[in-house]
């Protein structure tokens, strides 16, 4: 993996010189946002974060209003000045650090490696969809014939292309944020800052634009920083989930990381009201193979109610199954639907099934425990109903 | 009066004596400064005027109202136009309204091309605004006689005092709306601006200029009804136009002149009003 976007002890303040001087040592002391206003009259937008983004990764920044979200992206691109601290930006092999670069450099950042996508669309009435779009590229000094083939392709790649002429109040919001995602990709920027893109939309037009934006993302493969207040949506599309409070990163970490092992009571208030099952695989439930209990001649308990067992050969492979004392037969639950009731049968699933199907399956076998197989058919684990249980209440 | 105040105006500063001092020195050493740029200005508004009065009435009649209908796109504003200025033919007041057409168009042109880099400038820069307040706020409240008498004495009689004054009245509507105009553009699309990488000069001609538009046009239609409405006092030092015929009446008592005149300055007035005003079809 490479990095695309680094942050290095980043704090940010907002006032005058004095103010943000006088506060700088009581950041270093740890001091709360509240504290600095009251003493020094500066407002504290971040302090101390860290945080490295991965080339081609959706790194979601999420906490409520205030946490410093958007301050520390913006950051990236300039429009908050860092008051101490590095932000370096990656392009290839060039790199440039955000906070010191010359101006022709932030202008490079900002035309070719850094493109925005903002919370109120922040598109210019003036202008049609298609100008609107090529808006960047015009900043860039692209010529006009070669501006005018990116932003058909941008339209057709957002299914806007039949809205080119219009203007964007003429557009539904839902519609208007796909113009500003054409805006952004136009400029072929690798790294993308998208600051609560779809908070301003209601819930069915938001979830549609998360799959249309995870579908693109298949494809384009940029890195995406991302600044929600939504743990669903940044449970849905995020690789890396950073919790901020106060200004401060609290914990980072992948989605399952944030809602299995919460690092302080913050993060657990903050994941206690999220559906668990949108979030959990197989892989975090299970129990591992090592763990499981011996039955004898080769012989393993699934569960510990020891209803059901499996007997393995030498590679872990399964050669026969056993299911309150009668033969079973081992099936994967993508094809639970086609599955005759009758006969006794184990399901089995792979590290990235989710939850839902793994618990559909337990209900579908009269709660017998589901295995885990890794991609070359070796028997990795099982879950047994304690287990789901357990993942579901979190202890 | 009781003694304070008698003491206090026994000391009364000689404002009036030092303007005069100040105008008596501009004019020994610099008279032929202001002689040169009246005759200048006279000259190019002379021409302008002969220019259109060598056009027969009727010809530029159509031609007004064609103008009406390019910019504003409707077929009854043109007919209107046209009604409105054979109206004015027919009361015998042509060539008073086309020199206050010239006089009204140069001054407005003049305040817009003052008006519209000052306020971009004001708004830009916090500080240039703190000065510029009270200037603006002193050119549109001293009573406009009192800085005719000053422009008399430096460009004489005739047009150019003119249209100086009147630039003078009408230039803070330009100014105060186009920084109205460029302060109010949304954080937002200044951002959007900014995070694509605008240049200063793109952001100016890009996104604020744009976006102030409709507010530049606002002070553009109220430019020119300031600019119509100094046409009367603007006669008082000599300017030609509908403003003489008035001043005529006043002295003469003389109603049925005054009537005629004031209804051509109002019928041009509805005619550049709605000929400029420019509401963009596209926004909002």
């Amino acid at each position: 993996m490479t990095t695309a976007v680094n942050f290095q002890q980043v704090d940010i303040l907002f006032g005058t010189d004095r103010q943000r001087a006088d506060a700088l040592p009581l950041v270093d002391a740890g001091k709360s946002r509240a504290d600095i206003l009251a003493e020094t009259g500066a407002v504290l937008g971040c302090a101390g974060c860290d945080l490295t983004v991965e080339r081609g990764e959706i790194s979601v920044l999420m906490g409520l209003s205030g946490s410093g979200k958007s301050t520390l992206l913006r950051a990236v691109n300039r429009l908050n000045t860092v008051a101490r601290g590095h932000v370096t930006v990656h392009d290839g092999d060039w790199q440039a650090d955000v906070v010191t670069c010359s101006q022709a450099e932030l202008r490079k950042i900002r035309r070719e490696c850094v493109a925005m996508v903002f919370q109120q669309f922040a598109l210019l009435p003036w202008r049609t969809v298609a100008e609107n779009v090529g808006f960047g590229l015009e900043l860039a000094g692209v010529p006009a014939r070669e501006r005018t083939e990116r932003v058909m392709a941008q339209l057709e790649l957002v299914h806007l292309t039949d809205w080119a002429g219009k203007y964007a109040h003429e557009l539904s919001g839902g519609m208007q944020q796909r113009v500003g995602l054409a805006r952004a990709f136009a400029t072929q920027a690798p790294i993308l800052l998208m600051d609560e893109p779809f908070s301003a939309l209601d819930p069915l037009i938001r979830t549609k634009l998360q799959d249309e934006l995870l579908e693109l993302q298949d494809r384009l493969k940029k890195t995406i920083l991302f600044v929600s207040h939504d743990l669903e949506e940044a449970l849905k599309i995020g690789n890396r989930i950073s919790i901020m409070e106060g200004g401060r990163i609290v914990q980072t970490g992948t989605p399952e990381d944030i809602v299995l092992r919460p690092e302080n009571d913050y993060v657990r208030d903050f994941i206690a009201n999220v559906n668990p099952l949108s979030v959990l695989t197989a892989w975090n439930v299970m129990r591992d193979v090592r763990d499981l209990e011996a039955a004898g001649d080769g012989w393993m308990w699934l569960d510990r109610r020891q209803t059901t067992r499996f007997k393995l050969d030498a590679n872990m492979l399964v050669i026969d199954a056993e299911r309150n004392g009668a033969p079973a037969i081992w099936v994967s639950c993508d094809n639970m639907e086609k599955m005759p009731e009758d006969r006794p049968k184990v399901y089995w699933a792979t590290a990235g099934t989710p939850l839902k199907t793994v618990m559909q399956a337990m209900h579908q076998s009269q709660t017998a425990p589901v295995a885990l197989f890794d991609e070359a058919s070796r028997f990795v684990g099982a879950i047994g109903i304690r287990d789901v249980l357990r993942a579901v209440i979190r202890r | 009066m009781d003694p304070l105040s008698a003491w206090i105006a026994d000391w009364k500063i000689p404002i009036g004596r030092w303007g005069r001092d100040f105008f008596d020195f501009l004019t020994t050493n610099f008279a032929w400064v202001f002689d040169t740029l009246a005759d200048v200005l006279a000259s190019i508004l002379d021409a302008f005027v002969d220019l259109l009065l060598a056009v027969p009435p009727i010809l530029l009649v159509l031609i007004v109202a064609a103008i009406a209908y390019a910019l504003q796109r409707s077929w009854k504003l043109a007919i209107a136009v046209a009604l409105g200025l054979l109206f004015i033919i027919n009361q015998g007041l042509w060539k008073e309204t086309i020199e206050t057409l010239v006089l009204v168009v140069a001054a407005a042109t003049v305040s817009m091309a003052i008006g519209v880099p000052v306020g971009i400038w004001a708004a830009h820069n916090p500080r240039v605004y703190k000065v510029l307040r009270p200037v603006l706020d002193l050119m549109q409240t001293l009573p406009t006689f009192v800085y005719l008498i000053p422009v008399l004495i430096l460009f004489g009689l005739g047009a150019a005092p003119g249209l100086i004054v009147t630039v003078i009245f009408a230039a803070p509507a330009p100014i105060r709306l186009t920084y109205l105009g460029i302060t109010s553009v949304p954080q937002p699309m200044l951002e959007a601006g900014q995070a694509f990488g605008a240049t200063k000069r793109q952001l100016l001609w890009k996104v604020e200029l744009p976006a102030a538009l409709p507010s530049i046009m606002a002070g553009l239609t109220q430019c020119i009804m300031l600019s119509l409405s100094m046409v009367v006092i603007a006669a008082l030092i000599g300017a030609d136009g509908l403003g003489k015929p008035v001043v005529r009446a006043l002295n003469s008592v003389n109603i049925p002149l005054g009537l005629e005149a004031g209804l051509a300055i109002v019928v041009l007035a509805i005619i550049l009003d709605r000929i400029a005003r420019i509401e963009r079809g596209s926004d909002r």
